[in-house]
Order: structure tokens, then C-alpha cells, then sequence
């Protein structure tokens, strides 16, 4: 019987401590960045490698996989180690997590920026965010391959200036499908991708789209419900993009990025929807520099004629306000080194690219990107430039949802329907879902 | 009659050996295409390198240095290895005790460890990681604990069966000599258990090496990967997958396993077939 | 053993003498077992009632978590409970049935059946994650020639996880049928031979009966690792397209991390789940138990 007691309390006791154990607090500063975008995390470990370095501080990153960063994040947070620096997309991630933000206000980095469109700026005045880069996305074309096609007999076109509308550019796009042979490409699209590692560039970015047209036109900046006005919009850009690639729609499901990418960049495709970021994985291949243009997505809205390419923002940093002092202090010293010295401001926009919103790096580093010239001759040009708005997505699933959708749709084994039921009811409940409490 | 049934075997001997070499077909394929430039993996799989697509071993050094493969090696023979014999030693004692000291409180713990098996870790998965964290267990050491705990039901129940053939009088002898349970333990019947050491350990050391998710959930894995998480981390963690990469390391982690097996075939064999009876 | 009172008494003395020891052999593996199984079943059972998202700030809401299990549209979860169910028993068939048939073919007498027990059971040790990628590599190579992909649609994904079971656990089970038949008394099957029995009886009347016991383990095994499957379907397919290859293990997996608010409502799915597994292991030991009592 005593024994049994015995027993019964030292199991009660390992089960006690098992849900009551009081974290032992960590010594000296250390960063851990939880890191959002995949493309440059080899970048980022380098440099976090390079500041250990220099003044022996401990900077961990990791790198969440694509589509799953709110998940990682969630789980991180509630481990005893937590991230120290982490990302929010915008105004509805911030609002997840505005009570793990530490106010920015008085820190180097936020003094730094050329201007407060850039911060997260609560009502109170203090600041939860600080955007670290800006981008531009567009249709990426090969301008080699193109100045061949005006050449070709009854080209629609024999400029790039012509395309300024949908119709024009379905009829570029379709007569380059019909011409590959005699272009040696094996579609006018690379394949668009729908593995769950690459699908945001159309559920996502693509998405975007619609999305910018009806809060334009209904004069809001975000919403509980989303009507879907330009859904058939929608379908037709993904209609032009799956119908005319170098694969079959059905082989989407397992196409990647990657794919996508080496196929623009060995000059099998001529267009390919991405961004200033994807500079990286597309140089040093058969594409030269100088052949490289981006173009406006147009989905064939009235007056999209002056329309421009999407730039904005969806990275902001964040410092964890329930980590340790020390370790607050140390990710602000670590932010402050990575856009004032020269290791970090090189890596910045030179290894990883980016164009930054901070007064600390000047022009003399505007990233060698012949992606970023064409971004800065769309504005010279006067294009009314596309706000990013997909950060006011309801929430990861959703974009899951919407993705899966439409890779049913395209490989045909499901209907452009429930693209737009994922689109529109998904949104309402996603929503309410995400703001239950 | 006999040349018919020798005709008979020849056949099946044929068979077989198309059957084997099929069977081997997929890791060949790994290996074939770990040779490869990965723009041409996923889009010519069955195609033999040529000097267009052949790469050397740079697919291997990508993948490595992309995944840390030998100190995920490291660490997953680190955890193998202790695991196994922390389950081997404690478990084995805790069977021979409940075994030989008969009350509630022991047949209790044999159901529990019973009912154990039968548990999906999806049913503990959240809240072992959660007391994992708490405790510090989220290391290489603490994780030894964790498979202690996880595991002990399917070991206790297999030593337990095989105490149960030990005749006791061996014991009792040892114990008039003057020895304490310990050394009885340590002298008497700890030799006598050998053979199902071996069982146990190869089956826990299979399920260990190979685990995925119980170490994912658990370790600090911006310290600590093991080889299937370093593997899958190659499939996420870098935006798109590096095909590449992926086949040098996929051919990378068969290896050790392949060695092993051909080492210790006999071994592994007969502790499945003795495992499976037992169980 | 017949007891006399006399062991019986010296066997007492022993219990005795071994019961203080209960720290050095007991307590180890039973702290471990409290912390890595007791604490955390208990608690994951405790959860399935409440809403939390860290352990720490649990509320408890009833049976709100398993009331939203079912019908929500973007979270299939009937549907992963029907796939695996199929899933489960078209592998368990099929495994059992191959490798039996491998086995008896085996235990003949034949060239090199050293060397093709070796090779069918090696796939075995090489772990799900692996598993998954290779079949990966190897099926939509296939599939490329039919422009499709193992993602294409969840038939394909059903079918090439069927395909990476069967290439892992046919050797397993063949080695355990092997070691079956190899224990049938070589008279039994002679006797039968000279009662006129033909080789369709002996294998109906006498082989499979003595083979109960294997037959037993092997569903046993099979059912389990079906139903408990995650690694393959996490490398294979991710659960691609549209959550409708995803096994329910990884969908209990993709409620709980993948989705935010929602960690209660996979730990309700894990009980489900639990309670499913045990009521199939204890079910499928009853049956075939008493097949074998009834041999």
C-alpha cells in the first residue's frame, strides 16, 4: 500500500512538473529570425553567420516552408525558445500577433525609414512593423524571343509598347502558342506551377488582381466579404497562362517553381509571372541581362491600359516583445548592423537583391537587377502602379483553398465554380473564423 | 516427374530474379539520376546521364552542404544508438520486476504498456512536444527519454513474455548465494535475455532511425536535424526543391541502412520473426 | 511447474527481497513512461475539450471541438476517413496475400532464395521519408508519358501509396510467413499427401490453418501500419490535390499545425482517431484469435 502511495505521488509529481516546469532563462542576447521568404535563406544564414562573427553574437535563422509560415510561426512562439524577430504580411497578420510586437518607435531601424508608409503603425502611435523590402511583380518576358516574334508574318503586334490591354496581349500570347516551332520555344507561358511549394504565385499574386480592382472600385482598402466583381477576370488571365505553357494543364499539380523558372531562363518560355526577386534563379543561364523585361498583368479591366506593375510590400519585421530583455536588445543591435554596415547593407541589396525603404542604404547600392530597372521604368513611364492587397487575404487557408481550386480547374477535374465559391464564401468565413474572438 | 518439378524450379528461380530486379529498380533510379543536372531529373527521369546531363558529384555536395547531412547523420546514430540502449537496460529490468513481483500496482503498469501499443502518436503528438519544451527535453540527450517513454510499452511486453520462460529456480539460486536483485539481475538473467535484447533493439533501432515526426515535433530543430528531417526540410525549406540535391542525399541515406542490413542480416531477420511471434 | 509449499514460500521470499528495488528497476522507465506516454495521453485527452493554442492557456469549451469536425467544407475529414479505410484494406489484402504467395513459393526448394528473401525484405529498413521520394521520382516518370502526375488526382495518389506498401512490407510479411511454414511438420502435409488430399486441399486444410498464428500477426501489422500511416503520405503526396489524398493521420497533422485556432479540433480528431485504432486492433485480435482456438 505504501509503495503504491509512493508510486502515485512521484507519477503525480513527473505530471506536475511535466505541465508546470518554469523555463530556465537563457544567458547573454541572441537573435533568432524566423524567416519568411524561402529564396533567401541561404543569404540570410550567411549573414547571420557573418555578424556571429564579427561580435559573437548568436543569430539562429530559420526559414519557414512556403504557404507555411503562420503555422511555424504559432508553433515556435509557444516553445521556450522563442523568435526573437519574425515576420508579419501586413495589417491582418499583425493582428494575430500586435501583443508579441515591441514598439519600434525609438529603434534605429524604424528612424531609418525614408518614410512612414512603411512602418505598421498602430492607433496609439507606436510602431509593431517595419517593412524591409520592396517588390515588384509583372508578367517577366524574354525580350530576344519577342523582337524575333515582330519579325514573324502577321505578328499582332511589333512592339512591346502595343500590348497595353488584355485582348491584345491573349492575341500575342496565342499567335506566339501557335508559333512556337518556328520561335524553338515550347510554349509562350512557363508552367505555371502548382505544387504546394510555388502555387502562391497564382493563388497569391494573381489573386491579387481582382482583388485591387474591386476594392478600387468600391473605394476600400480591405473587407470582411469579398464580392468577386472580377473573378471572370480572373478566369481568363488563368486560362491564358494554363493554355498556353510548355506543358499540358494536367501535369500541373506536380510542376514546380523551379521548373518554371529554369524554363525561362534556359529561353524555352518567353513569359513568366514573378517578381524582382526571381532575378536570382533566372541570371547566368542562356537569357542575358539585358534581354529581361517586365510587363503589367493585365486581366482586362476598363482604362487598364495605364495600369502598372504591383509593388508594395508584404515583409515586415517584428521584434518579439515576450522574449528575454537581453535578447530584444540583441535583435535590435543585430537589425541596426544589417542596414548600417557595410557587410549588411551589401547583402541586402546586392546578395539578396532587395530594394529597401531605409535612408541608411543609398543609391550607390541599388541592387544590380535588371528586374528593378524594369520596375523603375514602368513608374518613369507613368503607370498607375497595383497596390499589393493580397495581404488582407482572410488567412492561410484561404489561400490554400483558392489554390487548390483552381489547380483542380486547370487540370480538369474541377470546376471554375468552386474557385469562385473558395474566393468568395471561403473569404466570408475565413474571416469571421479568424476574428471569432 | 523429378525433372519436371527441377524444371519447375528453374523457372521460378528465373522469375524471381526479374521480380529481385525490379525490385531494386527504384533505389537504382535514385542513384542513376543523383548523377544528373536537375533540370533534367524530373523531366527525363528513366534517361541514363550523358555528358550533356552528367554532373559528377556535385549533386552530393549541393545536398549536403544544403541539408548539414553528416551532422544529421551524426545526430540520428547518436539518438539511435542511446535510445536503444537506455529502452534495452530499463525496460528489460522494469519486465523482469513486474514479472517477478506480482500486485496491482505491476499488472497495472503491464496493461498500461499493453494499451500503449495500440495508441496513434497523432493522439500525443501536441502534448508531448508541449511537455518535451517544458521539461528540456528538446535536445538530442532529452529525446532519449521521450523514445524511453514511447517505446517502453511494446519492450516491456516483449521482455515480459520471455521472463515468464526463465525458470525461477535460477534466479533463487543465485539469490541464496548471497547475491542482491541487482546483481541477480546483472549476473543471472540479464545473460539469459539476449537473444530478445537483440529483438527489441533491432525493431526500436528500425522505428528510431527512420522516425520522422516524433523528433521534428520534439528537438529544437534549428540545432538539431535528423536525416528524414533533413531531407524533408530540403523539400520546404528553400522555397522550391533542389531534385538534385534531393537524389544525392536520398542515395546518402540509404546507404548506411543498406550496410547495416547486409552486416547484420541474419540478426535482423530473425528479430523480426521472433518479434512477431511475441507480439 | 508443480509448486510445492515450499517454493511457493521460497518464492515469496524473493518477491520480497526483489520488491525494495522497485527505484532502480521500476522508476526509470515508468518516469519515462509518465512523461513520453501517461502525461501526455492524459492531457491530449484533457485538450480534446478545450480551445488553446499553447498548453498553457487552455479554456474549456466541451464538446465544441468535436462538433466542427465534421462539415467543414475546406477540411475533408469524412473523406480522409473513408480513403484510409480503403486504403487500409486494400493494402492489408494485397500485402498479405503476395507475400504469402511469395512465401510458400519460397520455402520450395528453389535456387538463390537466400538471396530473394534478402532483396524483397530490404525496402523495409529504409524509412518512410526516403520511401516517399523515391516512389516519387519513379511513378511520375510514369505517369509523365500519360501527361499526368501522382498529384493529378487522389486515385493516382491512392494507388501509388498502395504500390510504395506493397514494395515496403511484402518482405516483412513474407519473412514472417516463411518462418510459419517452416513450422508445419513436414509429416502433417505427407499424411495428407498419401490420404489423396490435392495441393488446393493441403494448402486450403492444412497449410493456412497451421499458419493461423502468422496470419494474425501479419493483419495485425498491416492494419496498424495502414491506418497509423504518415511519413509516405506526407513525401509521396502531401496530401495533394486538394486535401484528398491525405490520409488521416496527416489530416488530424494539417488541423493541428496547419491551421490556426484550430489545434483543439485536431486534438478532438485524435481521439477519434485513437479510439478507432483500438476498437479495429482489439476487434481484428478477437476474430482471428478464435479462428485459430477453432483449427
Amino acid at each position: 500500500m505504501k509503495m503504491k502511495k509512493v508510486l502515485a505521488a512521484a507519477l503525480s509529481a513527473a505530471m506536475v512538473a511535466g505541465v508546470f516546469a518554469v523555463p530556465v532563462s537563457a544567458e547573454g542576447g541572441k537573435v533568432y529570425y524566423l524567416n519568411f521568404k524561402p529564396e533567401q535563406a541561404e543569404q540570410w544564414e550567411e549573414l547571420a553567420a557573418a555578424y556571429t562573427d564579427e561580435t559573437g553574437v548568436e543569430v539562429s535563422v530559420v526559414t519557414a516552408a512556403a504557404g507555411t509560415y503562420e503555422s511555424t510561426l504559432k508553433s515556435e512562439m509557444a516553445k521556450t525558445e522563442v523568435p526573437t524577430l519574425f515576420q508579419v504580411n501586413g495589417p491582418v497578420g499583425l493582428a494575430t500577433w500586435k501583443d508579441y510586437c515591441y514598439d519600434l518607435k525609438d529603434t534605429e531601424v524604424y528612424k531609418s525609414l525614408k518614410s512612414d508608409d512603411f512602418a505598421l503603425i498602430n492607433e496609439d502611435g507606436s510602431v509593431s512593423g517595419v517593412a524591409y523590402v520592396i517588390e515588384t511583380y509583372g508578367i517577366i518576358y524574354n525580350k530576344a524571343i519577342m523582337n524575333e516574334y515582330f519579325e514573324t508574318e502577321g505578328a499582332v503586334v511589333t512592339s512591346m509598347e502595343e500590348i497595353n490591354n488584355f485582348d491584345t496581349f491573349k492575341a500575342v500570347v496565342e499567335d506566339i502558342q501557335a508559333k512556337k516551332d518556328e520561335l524553338g520555344i515550347l510554349g509562350a507561358f512557363t508552367s505555371a506551377g502548382m505544387d504546394s511549394s510555388s502555387d502562391w504565385r497564382f493563388k497569391t499574386h494573381l489573386a491579387n488582381l481582382p482583388i485591387y480592382y474591386e476594392y478600387q472600385a468600391d473605394g476600400i482598402g480591405s473587407t470582411d466579404a469579398i464580392k468577386g466583381t472580377y473573378l471572370d477576370n480572373y478566369k481568363n488571365i488563368w486560362d491564358l497562362y494554363i493554355n498556353n505553357a510548355t506543358c499540358e494543364p494536367t501535369l500541373l499539380s506536380g510542376k514546380t517553381g523551379e521548373d518554371a523558372a529554369s524554363e525561362f531562363a534556359l529561353g524555352e518560355a518567353v513569359f513568366y509571372q514573378n517578381g524582382t526577386w526571381a532575378y536570382n534563379d533566372i541570371q547566368g543561364y542562356e537569357v542575358a541581362d539585358e534581354d529581361l523585361g517586365m510587363m503589367p498583368i493585365y486581366i482586362g479591366v476598363e482604362g487598364e491600359e495605364n495600369q502598372g506593375l504591383c509593388t508594395g510590400s508584404e515583409n515586415y519585421w517584428c521584434v518579439n516583445s515576450q522574449a528575454d530583455e537581453e535578447d530584444i536588445q540583441a535583435t535590435l543591435d543585430f537589425l541596426t548592423w544589417v542596414i548600417t554596415s557595410e557587410t549588411g547593407k551589401t547583402a541586402l541589396t546586392q546578395e539578396m537583391g532587395f530594394v529597401t525603404p531605409f535612408s541608411t542604404i543609398g543609391d550607390e547600392y541599388t541592387p544590380n537587377n535588371p528586374l528593378v530597372e524594369a520596375a523603375n521604368e514602368d513608374i518613369a513611364a507613368g503607370h498607375k502602379t497595383v497596390a499589393w492587397n493580397f495581404p488582407t487575404m482572410p488567412s492561410e487557408n484561404w489561400k490554400n483553398a483558392v489554390g487548390s481550386a483552381l489547380l483542380e480547374y486547370a487540370q480538369g477535374t474541377g470546376e471554375w465554380d468552386s474557385v469562385v465559391s473558395a474566393f468568395v464564401d471561403g473569404w466570408a468565413t475565413e474571416y469571421a473564423a479568424a476574428h471569432a474572438e | 516427374m523429378n525433372t519436371r518439378k527441377a524444371k519447375h524450379g528453374r523457372l521460378l528461380t528465373v522469375i524471381f530474379t526479374i521480380i529481385s530486379l525490379i525490385y531494386v529498380f527504384p533505389i537504382a533510379l535514385v542513384v542513376i539520376n543523383s548523377f544528373k543536372k536537375k533540370a533534367y531529373i524530373s523531366r527525363a527521369p528513366f534517361s541514363l546521364p550523358t555528358e550533356k546531363t552528367f554532373v559528377g558529384l556535385e549533386n552530393y555536395i549541393n545536398g549536403i552542404e544544403k541539408t548539414g547531412f553528416f551532422e544529421a547523420f551524426g545526430w540520428s546514430l547518436f539518438i539511435t544508438v542511446f535510445s536503444v540502449i537506455a529502452i534495452i537496460l530499463c525496460t528489460s529490468m522494469c519486465a523482469w520486476y513486474i514479472s517477478r513481483v506480482k500486485n496491482k500496482i505491476t499488472n497495472t503498469i503491464y496493461y498500461l504498456c499493453l494499451f500503449s501499443m495500440i495508441v496513434p502518436f497523432q493522439m500525443v503528438m501536441f502534448t508531448l512536444s508541449k511537455i518535451a519544451n517544458m521539461l528540456h527535453l528538446n535536445n538530442p540527450v532529452g529525446i532519449i527519454v521521450i523514445y524511453l517513454g514511447f517505446g517502453a510499452g511494446l519492450a516491456v511486453f516483449m521482455f515480459a513474455g520471455f521472463v515468464k520462460s526463465i525458470p525461477i529456480e535460477i534466479e533463487e539460486a543465485a539469490m541464496i548465494d548471497g547475491c542482491t536483485p541487482i546483481q541477480t539481475y546483472f549476473k543471472v538473467v540479464m545473460p539469459i535475455m539476449k537473444p530478445t535484447c537483440i529483438t527489441v533493439a533491432i525493431l526500436q533501432a528500425m522505428w528510431i532511425w527512420n522516425d520522422y515526426l516524433l523528433p521534428y515535433l520534439v528537438l529544437d530543430i534549428r540545432k538539431y536535424k535528423t536525416i528524414p528531417i533533413a531531407i524533408q526540410y530540403l523539400k520546404g525549406g528553400y522555397g522550391s526543391v533542389d531534385m538534385g540535391a534531393m537524389m544525392g542525399v536520398l542515395v546518402l541515406g540509404i546507404i548506411p541502412i543498406i550496410v547495416f542490413y547486409l552486416a547484420c542480416q541474419k540478426h535482423i531477420i530473425e528479430g523480426v520473426v521472433a518479434g512477431a511471434v511475441k507480439g | 511447474m508443480l509448486c510445492s509449499p515450499f517454493l511457493k514460500e521460497r518464492g515469496k521470499n524473493m518477491e520480497k527481497a526483489i520488491k525494495k528495488y522497485w527505484p532502480v528497476f521500476l522508476l526509470p522507465t515508468m518516469l519515462a513512461f509518465t512523461i513520453g506516454f501517461i502525461a501526455p495521453f492524459i492531457m491530449g485527452i484533457y485538450l480534446s475539450f478545450c480551445k488553446f493554442t499553447t498548453v498553457t492557456d487552455a479554456k474549456f469549451v466541451g464538446l465544441a471541438n468535436y462538433a466542427k469536425i465534421f462539415g467543414d467544407p475546406t477540411d475533408p475529414f469524412a473523406h480522409s476517413l473513408w480513403y484510409t479505410a480503403l486504403f487500409t484494406i486494400v493494402s492489408v489484402l494485397l500485402i498479405n496475400i503476395l507475400a504469402f504467395a511469395v512465401a510458400m513459393l519460397l520455402t520450395k526448394k528453389i535456387r538463390g532464395t537466400n538471396i530473394f528473401r534478402t532483396v524483397f525484405f530490404m525496402p523495409n529498413l529504409i524509412g518512410g521519408i526516403i520511401l516517399g521520394y523515391i516512389w516519387q521520382l519513379l511513378l511520375n516518370g510514369i505517369l509523365m508519358y500519360f501527361q499526368k502526375t501522382l498529384t493529378y488526382s487522389s486515385v493516382y495518389g491512392f494507388w501509388g501509396l498502395v504500390i510504395l506498401m506493397l514494395w515496403q512490407q511484402v518482405g516483412y510479411m513474407m519473412i514472417i510467413y516463411i518462418s510459419g511454414i517452416q513450422n508445419i511438420p513436414g509429416e502433417l502435409i505427407e499424411a495428407a499427401k498419401i490420404d489423396g488430399a490435392s495441393p488446393r486441399q493441403i494448402l486450403f486444410k492444412v497449410t493456412i490453418p497451421m499458419v493461423m498464428p502468422s496470419i494474425t500477426i501479419c493483419t495485425f501489422l498491416t492494419l496498424t501500419n495502414g491506418f497509423k500511416l504518415f511519413d509516405q503520405n506526407l513525401a509521396l503526396t502531401g496530401g495533394e490535390p486538394s486535401k484528398m489524398s491525405e490520409l488521416l493521420a496527416l489530416n488530424i497533422y494539417n488541423t493541428f499545425y496547419g491551421r490556426a485556432g484550430y489545434e483543439g479540433v485536431g486534438q478532438a480528431k485524435a481521439v477519434l482517431f485513437f479510439i478507432l485504432v483500438a476498437v479495429i486492433a482489439i476487434g481484428q485480435n478477437r476474430l482471428t484469435r478464435t479462428k485459430e482456438v477453432q483449427q
